[in-house]
């Protein structure tokens, strides 16, 4: 304890109480200040940048959600479209038929009709051209028949021995 | 491991020198001669632990420079150190008479005699001795060093906001004082104006204590004067700064019963006192007792004259050397964390607790 009381010294303190308070203000305002304005600034650019990363990511994140939204309404709306068409192709099929249907039904019956009516006209010509050739056949046959006295004669007797004169 | 073979290197060269003295056989006619050795390296230790009038790097050798004696003795006395001759002569000043006598001055006659007391004490007068020491002039070599690195790193800031490598190796300890010194014991409200301080204490005494570490005998945080101002120095500044509620825990104790309160008090008082000066014998105690046991071991490589002992007191040595890289920054840390956990209590506002 003596050997340390000893030892000190006054002027070793008086000189690094001034040596020591020089360097403090010396550093203060030559270092410390602008080291530690510097390292604040840069924390804070560093966290101004985590933050804008941060809000960027959210905008990306809201986009993507919209986007999403945007897709499942447009798959929405083309499967209604084409519901839509389903529909409206099914109906105009469906009528296409029933109309086909129809027309047919009256192609049907009106070729019916002709060929009713071409038939009748087909049977009286038939008829007709029979009783002509009938006529033709009967003349032909008269013709041929009497055309011998002798056949005058028979037909005659014939027709007199028929015909009973009473 | 290329570090550590250069330390080894380093060690040898720092040994070299005196490497002769191993070589000594111990027989009984030298025994007297081995004590008076042991004398001489207790006496070495002192020597390169105590504060010196001149500049001298290496004592046996004289390599060095002297520093100029400045006293106040009925007027100022501006000598070089040099007039003493290493303590063995008188120096004259303006008519009057000095002496070295046991690393302090004392005015003397002519012939130089000093006189004893009782108790072995010189009866001779003191002059107020304000010398450029060998402490002083590391103290001030270290603070122009310091000052031009840190303002270096400080002007190296630039547009990128990226410092040099020596701000690159530095800004982590800056902040490290910053965020885990300050703000935890002083506060987030109040930490900004004690920074510099902080600072400046943290890197101050790391500085020094390597200084110390190295073989040039420069060590000053090991003297107490010095751990002494900077204690008073953080002692003051806790008295300016303290707010009301520092004085009232001191005084009158909130939340405790009254006859604690007067009990507490004068308890509160002496701590007020005791905390700058733990803070003072803290690194005074532990620079010097680091110092001590390095030079301990160094010198039993000399004591034994076994080359199997050389080697595992060096290893020793090599290693408790590396102990105290760490302790020079342990005790800047400790020294630093105390000073901004008593500036936290003198801030404290009354609803802090």
């Amino acid at each position: 304890m003596e050997k340390i009381l000893n030892d000190f010294s006054v002027g070793l303190v008086f000189w690094q109480a001034i040596l020591f308070v020089a360097l403090l203000l010396l550093l203060r305002k030559y270092a410390w200040k602008p080291i530690l304005t510097s390292v604040i600034n840069r924390e804070e650019a560093i966290k101004e940048g985590l933050e804008s990363a941060e809000k960027a990511k959210e905008q990306m994140r809201q986009l993507k959600e919209d986007n999403k939204a945007l897709l499942a309404e447009a798959r929405m709306e083309r499967d209604s479209i084409i519901k839509d068409a389903r529909e409206a192709k099914d109906k105009m099929i469906a009528e296409a038929k029933e109309k086909a249907q129809e027309e047919g039904a009256k192609m049907i019956e009106n070729a019916k009709s002709v060929i009713r009516s071409e038939r009748t006209a087909a049977v009286n010509e038939l008829k007709s051209q029979v009783a002509g050739l009938s006529i033709q056949i009967a003349e032909k046959v008269l013709k041929s028949e009497v055309s011998s006295d002798a056949k005058q004669q028979e037909i005659i007797s014939s027709a007199m021995q028929n015909a009973n004169l009473n | 491991m290329g570090k550590n073979i250069l330390s080894v290197l380093l060690f040898a060269l720092f040994l070299a020198p005196n490497l002769s003295f191993g070589s000594d056989e111990v027989t009984t006619e030298n025994i007297d001669a081995k004590a008076q050795k042991n004398k001489e390296h207790k006496e070495y230790i002192n020597h390169h632990l105590q504060d010196s009038y001149d500049f001298t790097i290496w004592h046996e050798y004289g390599i060095g420079f002297p520093l100029p004696i400045i006293l106040i003795d009925e007027g100022f006395h501006i000598f070089s150190s040099s007039n003493f001759h290493h303590g063995e002569t008188v120096a004259e000043s303006n008519g009057k008479f000095y002496k070295v006598y046991h690393n302090k001055i004392y005015r003397t006659d002519a012939e130089g005699t000093i006189t004893l007391d009782d108790h072995h004490h010189p009866t001779q007068v003191k002059p107020l001795d304000l010398s450029i020491t060998k402490n002083v002039f590391t103290i001030l070599i270290f603070s122009i060093f310091i000052f031009l690195l840190f303002r270096s790193f400080a002007r190296s800031y630039g547009e990128n906001q990226i410092p040099n490598k020596i701000g690159r190796f530095m800004e982590p300890l800056v902040i490290f004082v910053r965020d885990e010194i300050a703000i935890p014991n002083i506060g987030e409200k109040h930490y900004k104006k004690f920074m510099s301080y902080l600072l400046t204490v943290f890197f101050f005494i790391w500085f020094l204590n390597l200084a110390g570490m190295t073989p040039l005998g420069i060590g000053v945080t090991n003297n107490i004067a010095v751990t002494f101002t900077l204690a008073i120095i953080t002692f003051l500044i806790t008295l300016f700064t303290s707010r009301k509620a520092y004085w009232g825990h001191i005084f009158w104790m909130p939340g405790v019963p009254v006859p604690m309160k007067i009990v507490l008090a004068p308890i509160e008082l002496l701590g007020v006192f005791i905390k700058p000066f733990a803070l003072m014998i803290r690194l005074f105690a532990n620079m010097t007792a680091g110092h001590v046991v390095m030079m301990s071991l160094i010198a039993l490589l000399y004591i034994f004259p076994n080359w199997f002992a050389k080697g595992a007191f060096l290893s020793l040595t090599l290693f408790l050397s590396i102990l105290e890289l760490l302790v020079a920054f342990l005790q800047a840390y400790i020294f630093t964390m105390l000073t901004a956990l008593y500036f936290g209590g003198a801030v404290a506002e009354h609803d802090d607790h």
